[in-house]
């Protein structure tokens, strides 16, 4: 493990202490994806979910400083476990529970499901299951806003080190830098692509190594202390807003949960869980909490019965709405329905 | 004046620009002084500076920047170098663009501009036909111009379209093909043309292919046949009813493309006649596309491997003597 080593010795520690309200904000939205997620899971193991469930656990504080530093007008592309940077950015629960339960209200209306869903129209770029290719997509949003005279906005699009390998993300983050448009990618290594170590995905000493390759300014973080996350990843955004190059971020993480809920992950080696990056973000920034006595334990047990109340709102309102019916679908796969294609 | 097919498509890129600034050109060499391997954006970058742009070799990321950018407002022409190389940027069009408008409700304005078909010494990999594929793919249009004037009008229409375009190309008649003017209006999208009337057989083709079946029927009446070439213009939308109309007068039908045999646009026109107009048909469907093997290199193998006049002729009399 002499390479891990090496790799945590490159990453950034926080000096200045924690910006508390914000800590305690973004550790609010991650209180609310864990208890979300850990409901999707319940709800999914129950039969009741159709499809995969694709949790964050173990990233969300790397997610959530992704979402938290956006402003309405940026453009945000999260990939599988961003649900926290999704909820920071201002997607609504009900987006979600409607996409995972099949309410025909959701944005994907049965469409699409899981973590396939976005609003574009809102600057949420809906992901597409072949990784890297929404590198390329936010490059194009922030061309265009440029070409509209627009100043002062950001892209930031979410990746593992899993689809850091494919050409669509070499290609992705080249044109990026070729094209000098205001861009965050934050790379979350969580040391396994679902089944695959990283041994058998990049021969490299750091990936973050490959930023200067391409243009980009680079940055590691341990992605299991929040404070750390808010101030690389709120800086790397910073500087993206300030006509800095694009900006790439590796965060290292372990993925504490299976790829998707229907992969128990028994490949992860008890050596990998033992390492400091195999800390739960969110254990140890309410141990950071206590430390500082930054809320009290009421107000922390308060919190979470909000949470919790939050979500099962969500929930019950998407599972009393009805599911969409072949029968009135459009089928109907462009826009202009003139030019539809009726083979009989 | 006359005006090549070539010349039409720069004509019509450059009224685009001209008459929207959401418009803008995206692709390998088409910038600078060079203005694209065929010379289709020439003179563009520079009178229109900043909007026609030179890219890496990057096809996924070429038409991923133009969905972003669609998807914020813009109207992005991407030209591939050549329509084979469109092949690395698949997974954009088909699971990105295509799939985008079905997903979210919010369409994909991007015009992906492929020179295509063969020409001689081309070989396996700058001669390619694609439009079979994108057609078999939800969530595009393909257009498949043969004629000057297609060329300018369909390109237009092809930007003003809110879902996304593969505009195919022919490099055969890029050269070749002259017109006399630019037309001001051309037939909408998705409306076949009868380019030649006839009674005794109606050939079905598109693209470069649509010379050819004109010359089989020029040839063939002098023998005294009557031939009807139908051009279909697009491929999708398919103008299934302009093809059915015409096999009610003629009765017989030749589909002709220059893509590779095993199912494609000449299939699906089979295919549809055969399920709507069975009694329309007086003998069985026939169709001819190129051999089932890459694209030759040798000019004496490229053209024994596309469809040509002779092979037309010889099954279009085999067809009219049934």
């Amino acid at each position: 493990m002499l390479q891990t080593a090496q790799r945590q010795s490159k990453t950034k520690k926080s000096k200045a202490a924690p910006s508390h309200e914000r800590f305690l904000e973004a550790f609010r939205w991650m209180l609310l994806t864990r208890t979300l997620e850990e409901k999707l899971v319940s709800l999914y193991r129950g039969g009741l979910i159709t499809g995969g469930v694709y949790i964050g656990k173990g990233q969300e504080a790397v997610s959530v400083a992704c979402g938290l530093f956006l402003k309405k007008n940026d453009i945000f592309a999260p990939l599988i476990r961003d649900q926290a940077g999704r909820s920071a950015f201002g997607e609504t629960l009900l987006d979600v529970t409607r996409t995972y339960l099949g309410s025909r209200l959701g944005p994907m209306r049965g469409r699409d499901g899981n973590i396939h869903r976005g609003r574009p129209q809102e600057n949420q770029l809906a992901m597409v299951s072949h990784l890297g290719a929404m590198i390329s997509v936010t490059v194009g949003a922030l061309m265009a806003k440029r070409s509209k005279g627009e100043k002062g906005f950001v892209g930031l699009a979410c990746i593992g080190e899993g689809g850091m390998q494919t050409g669509a993300f070499h290609e992705g983050m080249n044109i990026a830098a070729v094209e000098q448009v205001p861009l965050v990618i934050v790379a979350t290594n969580n040391h396994y692509a679902y089944s695959t170590p990283n041994d058998r995905e990049f021969a490299c000493d750091d990936l973050v190594d490959r930023a200067i390759g391409y243009g980009f300014e680079g940055c590691a973080l341990d992605g299991t202390d929040l404070d750390a996350c808010l101030e690389v990843i709120g800086g790397a955004v910073k500087r993206a807003r300030a006509g800095r190059p694009p900006q790439l971020v590796v965060a290292s993480v372990l993925r504490l949960s299976g790829h998707g809920e229907h992969d128990d992950a028994s490949y992860v080696t008890e050596e990998i869980k033992r390492e400091p990056f195999a800390r739960d973000c969110l254990k140890v920034a309410e141990q950071t909490i206590a430390d500082l006595n930054l809320v009290d334990a009421v107000t922390l047990g308060q919190w979470r019965k909000e949470a919790a109340a939050t979500v099962d709102e969500a929930i019950a309102t998407a599972q009393k709405e009805a599911p969409p019916e072949g029968d009135k679908e459009d089928w109907c796969a462009i826009s202009m329905r003139d030019l539809v294609d009726n083979p009989s | 004046m006359s005006i090549t097919y070539l010349e039409a498509i720069r004509e019509a890129q450059a009224k685009l620009l001209r008459d929207d600034h959401r418009v803008f050109i995206y692709g390998q060499d088409v910038g600078g002084t060079f203005g694209g391997a065929f010379k289709a954006t020439k003179g563009l970058a520079k009178e229109f500076p900043g909007r026609v742009l030179n890219t890496p070799i990057s096809e996924d990321a070429i038409v991923g920047t133009a969905i972003g950018a669609a998807i914020e407002g813009m109207r992005p022409i991407v030209e591939m170098q050549f329509a084979d190389f469109s092949s690395i940027a698949l997974n954009q069009i088909l699971n990105n663009a295509g799939t985008h408008y079905w997903r979210t409700n919010v369409p994909v304005p991007i015009t992906v501009r492929l020179p295509s078909g063969g020409t001689k010494g081309s070989g396996p990999f700058h001669s390619q036909s694609m439009e079979s594929i994108y057609a078999h793919y939800p969530g595009l249009i393909v257009m498949t111009p043969a004629t000057v004037e297609d060329a300018y009008t369909m390109l237009i229409e092809a930007v003003a379209i809110d879902d996304p375009v593969i505009y195919c190309e022919h490099k055969y008649l890029y050269y070749h093909l002259k017109a006399d003017k630019l037309p001001t209006e051309g037939l909408p999208t998705g409306r076949a043309r009868i380019t030649r009337e006839g009674r005794d057989l109606t050939i079905v083709s598109y693209s470069a292919m649509v010379h050819e079946a004109l010359a089989v029927a020029e040839q063939l009446a002098r023998e005294g046949f009557e031939i009807e070439v139908v051009d279909l213009r697009s491929v999708k939308p398919l103008d299934t009813n302009t093809v059915l109309a015409s096999v009610a007068r003629t009765g017989c039908l030749l589909c002709v493309g220059e893509s590779f045999p095993w199912g494609g646009a000449t299939a699906e026109v089979i295919a549809r006649v055969a399920a709507e107009g069975f009694h329309l048909l007086d003998a069985a469907p026939q169709r001819i596309n190129a051999k089932d093997t890459p694209i030759p290199y040798h000019p004496n193998l490229w053209s024994a491997h596309r469809p040509n006049a002779n092979e037309i002729a010889r099954k279009a009399r085999a067809l009219l003597r049934e």
